[in-house]
């Protein structure tokens, strides 16, 4: 690693200010960027830990019934909370290792928008709404592609708003070797519509897929799906899948999903 | 009723308990005072031509104390192969130099440009960053076949082609073999892969370097298999130190699996600098540093044809490999796919006439060791899948067809060079279908397929040699040492003792196991018993662990030299009791006179030993210590038979392992319990291998598996419970505790079984799929579904 | 440098770090612990596992600037002071859960983990739970059934030794 200051704030306004600093960058819980800082693949001057930050941690339910769970909560707490939203409760509860879960966050996840995270697939087909420090972003103008966000610099989730569905699952098949989702796909059933988020696969990041939704919106079965064909083109094709093999991952997941959602 | 002691017995280890609390001592865990850090500046580029390094801005860097490239290390000697082959013209293998730190050019991805020494280790690296090269890339060669063609680029200039050696064996066999084809009423022919693996030891590799001014003395720490090869080829051929200058110590060592066997570039580097520089020196390897310097495993690319006869016996067979050597000779490299494996291909069965095709290939790629199991897990994966093949073509029974084939008389001179002493192929195989409850699968197969699952069965045998290996055939083979093993044994006064062994524990458990042996033979206490290994200041010139070789090898050395003792100490006690020396039997740690009530302790007899007041002085010296070196007749053969039932998901293409289950022969079994335990760990390998594990590179030899992310590890909940015995047991005849190793047999068993139940529950769900390359990933095995 | 403090297995500690220093190096070697391995650099092989405020942390993973003010438990503390064994490690040892050694400090203090979470957890919650662990020695066989076996459940029936 580069070397670097650490700051440990315990209030959002001095984890705010600590990130005016120049080349200062957020913490999360850390499962990602410390692997990549080992492998000097960045090299902040500044990291603000989140860490410490108790009031962006926690789950609460809103007045409108949304499931509101702050930035800094772990996936750990998340597994264990949020009884309301099972589906999402279920996905935090297999993200990475119980070791990981302790430490990584929602909101370091969400920020970090690896292409093979579980949460966007959450955040993305929930129609949740990304809170932070300074404004409320819609799920569908949130993720732009790989590793990249509508987070401005400095930005931080504090929370992150899930509407409930009335019913959803998430099916991830996960890479063999670093148990990330090779396909995840996270199905939602609200009364206007059935939303589906695929992550994993493409090369674009987590995308919805809009001919599903159509097809499950108007009949909410496996076999709706019957018929629908995805292009492995713009899938991400390496070692463990080619494009077409995780374009048809995505059909049998997203099946998969629908049957347990029931 | 299970023994408590001694031989047979599951004792506990003794080991664990520091293991369990945090008080191994592991390389990494040694610290020397005035410490300094190694970083090694490695080639991101897989072969190009060094024009120059240019150390100036990073010697500037804070804490930098010395840039060492490979200018520094041409007076030194290069990291030493210690096997030749001879090719089938009779002519000595291609053998390039192999630098310490690259000169001239760079050959694979990791190949060590440079190495920075500095106060810490996150100076080291930030200095290295500062290092500018100037390197021109050259096309670089990953693939054996393209590496074998006329204006393919070279890896070593000098060289006159890629290949390291075209091996035949048996030359003499070849015509045979041709004409055994040539009248066969059917031909099997497959052609298949057998995936380059990372051996992946959890702790990583670790060296520190230390010398010391006031005696002239170099020490070296260590990750290692066996101290004293390091010592030899170290001191020997690359730095000039002799043997009496240069102590080499591994302690506690977390796994090896053959990737710590080999002398590597980093333990001279830190030996030599820590000389240079009068400071320790300690470089420890990062996961990732790992993946591009350890020595990789297998990658052997065959075709192999198996031959029968109308009524299908096995009348012949013919291989042809191209075994990946990568950049440089590790050092046991070139015996891997010959001696290892050639040896090896006639398996359990009396095949007539086999012939063996070797090409040894030099590629831009990580140098190819051996790896658990190393060259007889390649040869029973080719043999026992052909052997499926044959029988799904033929459509008969594959077990039936493998017992019809079956040797069953002993002593059995192969075809290909070895003789098995001893074995019962049809005894395993009977215990096998019945601790894997084969009646039970037609069963489990329609509760799978109820369930949208294909169920397949896939079953097989192995054998392997062992207890490696007696030195004047191996000398013969193209070893440059021998493969005896030692032993001191030291009675103290009180009656202790204290084993000094040449075999070298990392996992194994020789410190339980091996004092149950001296327990058993002096009926002492096994708590009476230290096992001294991994310092070659303490132990005598011992060849190390590897090759299931430590108590066929090693404990029958450990045996001699405590038959010495017991005889010795024979004599004192008929002096003690004024009897005759073969009157004297010792029982339960007393000495008799036979036929009396007469008796004398085994404390007694060590105290006379060196309290010498009442002593036979005039015959016999004084003390209880005797050594013994042991080099074995014969190698040993341990087989068995192996059964795995898979799950394949037809929606995704992965396969889930539902039952595993291996009926081996031992030989004798001295701790049940550690036996079962090394069987279990070589299962989970060899399902690794099967399923998950690939170490890959692109045409570019870039490594594409740089580290766990995307090089698949098995875990917990990729296996199962595993069924295994050791009951059938066809002693070993040629060395004293008839024993054959353990240490392999699930890496060697287990890949062919895994493969075969996949294919066999493909073709029960309609697919005709011949094979799949290992390994198995759910990608692989829906694209051949794909048709 | 700043200075972090904490406490380690039961005792107050305090060290000079760097912001760049984890977990796992301020307790190998500030504290000395070197019970506490280094196996990957990817966060994935379990060998650094520790309990961080009574939860099981790849200590690889985490700053030590982050532990401020925490209750650390590192596998030195598990056997009683006189040397008799946790239940676990005692499992371990019966079981023969470890064969090298190396990624048994992890693996004891990730089981340590799932027995307080479930006391009486299932062979698949047990792998499962051990994603994060990786053995090459074991085949995990002897690890899964120490497990079982310490947490009170019968495996006698769970195939050979």
């Amino acid at each position: 690693m580069y070397a670097f200051e650490i700051d440990r704030p315990t209030t959002l306004a001095d984890a705010i200010k600590a990130l005016g600093a120049e080349d200062a960058q957020a913490l999360g819980g850390g499962q990602t960027l410390i692997p990549s800082l080992k492998q000097r693949l960045a090299s902040p001057a500044r990291l603000v830990c989140l860490s410490g930050v108790a009031e962006i941690k926690g789950i609460r339910t809103a007045d409108d019934g949304a499931l509101c769970i702050g930035g800094g909560t772990t996936h750990a707490d998340v597994a264990a909370g949020a009884g309301a939203y099972p589906a999402l409760a279920a996905l935090a509860a297999n993200i990475g290792d119980p070791a990981v879960r302790n430490r990584g966050t929602i909101g370091g996840s969400l920020a970090n928008n690896d292409p093979s995270a579980c949460y966007p697939a959450a955040v993305l087909a929930s129609g949740a709404t990304v809170v932070t420090n300074t404004r409320q972003i819609a799920a569908d103008d949130f993720f732009d592609g790989m590793f990249a966000t509508a987070l401005e610099e400095g930005e931080i989730i504090t929370e992150v708003r899930f509407p409930v569905p009335e019913a959803a699952s998430y099916q991830k098949f996960e890479q063999p070797a670093s148990r990330f989702a090779l396909v995840g796909v996270f199905v939602a059933k609200y009364a206007t519509g059935v939303r589906v988020a695929v992550t994993g696969a493409s090369e674009g990041g987590v995308f919805r897929w809009s001919e599903a939704e159509a097809a499950l919106t108007s009949s909410f079965t496996p076999e709706a799906l019957d018929g629908l064909v995805l292009s492995g083109d713009g899938m991400i094709a390496d070692l463990h899948g080619s494009g077409a093999y995780r374009a048809h991952l995505v059909d049998v997941m997203t099946r998969r999903a629908v049957a347990a959602a029931g | 009723m299970p023994k408590d002691g001694g031989i047979g017995a599951s004792t506990r280890r003794r080991e664990d308990v520091r293991f369990l609390t945090g008080n191994g001592h592991y390389t990494d865990d040694i610290n020397l005072r005035g410490q300094a850090y190694v970083h090694f500046l490695r080639s991101d580029v897989a072969h190009g031509r060094l024009r120059s390094v240019d150390t100036s801005a990073a010697e500037a860097m804070p804490g930098v104390l010395r840039i060492f490239t490979g200018k520094d290390f041409e007076a030194v000697g290069g990291v030493p192969c210690g096997w030749q082959v001879t090719d089938r013209f009779g002519q000595p293998m291609q053998e390039p130099k192999h630098p310490v730190l690259a000169h001239g050019k760079v050959r694979h991805v990791g190949d060590p440009i440079a190495a920075v020494v500095a106060e810490t280790r996150e100076q080291a690296r930030d200095a290295a960053e500062a290092i500018e090269l100037d390197i021109e890339e050259l096309p670089a060669v990953v693939d054996m076949k393209a590496a074998l063609k006329d204006g393919a680029p070279k890896v070593h200039d000098e060289l006159t082609s890629n290949l390291c050696y075209d091996w035949g064996f048996v030359e003499e066999n070849k015509s045979a073999v041709d004409e055994a084809f040539a009248k066969a009423a059917h031909v099997t022919t497959l052609e298949l892969v057998n995936n380059r693996l990372i051996a992946n030891p959890m702790e990583p590799r670790v060296a520190v370097g230390d010398y010391n001014r006031s005696t002239g003395d170099s020490t070296l720490y260590t990750t290692s298999q066996n101290p004293h090869v390091i010592r030899l080829l170290m001191g020997a051929f690359v730095l000039g130190i002799p043997e009496h200058k240069l102590r080499v110590v591994a302690p506690d060592v977390g796994g090896g699996f053959g990737s710590k066997i080999f002398h590597y570039a980093e333990e001279a580097f830190c030996t030599f600098a820590a000389k240079a520089l009068n400071r320790p020196v300690k470089w420890t390897s990062s996961r990732s540093e790992a993946f591009m310097s350890d020595a990789h495993g297998r990658d052997h690319v065959t075709k192999i044809e198996l031959a029968l006869d109308k009524d299908n016996n096995f009348t012949a067979i013919r291989t042809e490999t191209y075994a990946n050597m990568g950049a440089y000779l590790s050092t046991f490299a070139p015996s891997v796919p010959t001696w290892l494996h050639g040896t090896l291909m006639a398996g359990n069965y009396k095949t007539p006439h086999i012939y063996v095709n070797v090409k040894a290939v030099f590629t831009n790629t990580v140098p190819v060791d051996a790896y658990r199991g190393a060259g007889r897990p390649e040869a029973t994966y080719q043999l026992e899948r052909v052997i499926d093949k044959a029988a799904h073509e033929l459509g008969v029974d594959p077990i039936a067809l493998r017992r019809q084939n079956f040797i069953t008389e002993f002593p059995y001179a192969t075809p290909v060079a070895v003789e098995y002493d001893t074995g019962d192929y049809h005894a395993t195989m009977d215990k096998l279908e019945e601790i894997a409850d084969l009646k039970g699968f037609a069963a489990r197969r329609k509760e799978s397929e109820a369930r949208g699952r294909l169920r397949g069965l896939g079953i097989n045998c192995y054998i392997e040699a062992c207890g490696i290996a007696p030195s004047n055939l191996v000398g013969q083979l193209g070893a440059r040492a021998g493969l005896y093993e030692s032993a001191t044994v030291r009675v103290n006064a009180t009656g202790g003792l204290v084993v000094m062994t040449g075999s070298h524990s990392h996992g194994q458990g020789h410190e339980t196991s091996f004092a149950q042996v001296i327990s058993e033979m002096i009926g002492i206490d096994a708590d009476m018993v230290e096992i001294v290994h991994g310092d070659t200041a303490n132990t005598p010139m011992g060849m190390g662990t590897y090759g299931s070789r430590s108590l066929a090898v090693g404990g029958s050395a450990m045996v001699r030299a405590t038959e010495k003792i017991i005889n010795k100490a024979k004599k004192i006690a008929a002096h003690l009791m004024e009897a005759a020396e073969g009157d004297i039997e010792l029982k339960d740690g007393r000495f008799s006179v036979a036929g009396t009530d007469k008796s004398v302790a085994w404390g007694d007899v060590t105290l006379a030993a060196y309290v010498p007041h009442n002593y036979p002085l005039a015959d016999l010296e004084p003390g209880l210590e005797e050594t013994a070196f042991y080099d074995p007749a014969n190698f040993t053969y341990p087989a068995g038979a192996y059964a795995c039932e898979v799950e394949v998901d037809p929606d995704t293409g992965r396969v889930t392992i539902e039952r595993f289950a291996a009926a081996d022969d031992f030989g004798n079994v001295v701790n049940p319990m550690i036996v079962s335990g090394q069987v279990h760990g070589g299962i989970g390998q060899g399902i690794g291998q099967a399923l998950l594990e690939a170490c890959a590179y692109d045409e570019n030899g870039q490594l594409l598996t740089g580290s766990y992310m995307d090089y698949a590890m098995p875990r917990a909940a990729d296996v199962p419970f595993y069924r295994v015995d050791h009951s059938c047991q066809t002693p070993c005849t040629h060395n004293p505790l008839g024993v054959k190793g353990c240490g392999e047999a699930g890496a060697i068993g287990s890949p062919p079984a895994v493969v075969n139940a996949v294919i066999d529950a493909l073709q029960s769900g309609g697919h005709d799929i011949a094979h799949i390359d290992m390994p198995l990933s759910p990608s692989r095995v829906w694209q051949a579904m794909q048709g | 440098m700043p200075e972090v403090t904490m406490t380690v297995n039961g005792k107050h500690v305090k060290g000079q770090i760097e912001g760049r220093t984890l977990l796992v190096d301020f307790i190998r070697e500030n504290l000395g612990l070197t019970g506490t391995h280094v196996g990957c650099d990817t966060s994935q092989c379990g060998a650094c596992v520790v309990h961080v405020d009574g939860k099981a942390v790849k200590a690889c993973t985490m700053f030590a600037a982050e532990a401020e003010g925490a209750e650390v438990r590192t596998i030195e503390s598990m056997a009683e002071p006189d040397g008799t064994l946790h239940p676990i490690q005692a499992a371990f040892r019966e079981h023969h859960g470890l064969q090298c050694g190396f990624c048994t400090p992890g693996m004891v203090m990730s089981a340590a983990a799932l027995l307080a979470e479930n006391p009486t957890p299932t062979e698949a919650e047990i792998r499962d739970y051990l994603e994060g662990n990786i053995c090459r020695c074991t085949g995990y066989h002897n690890i899964v059934k120490a497990i079982l076996a310490a947490s009170g459940q019968d495996v006698s029936r769970i195939a050979a030794e």
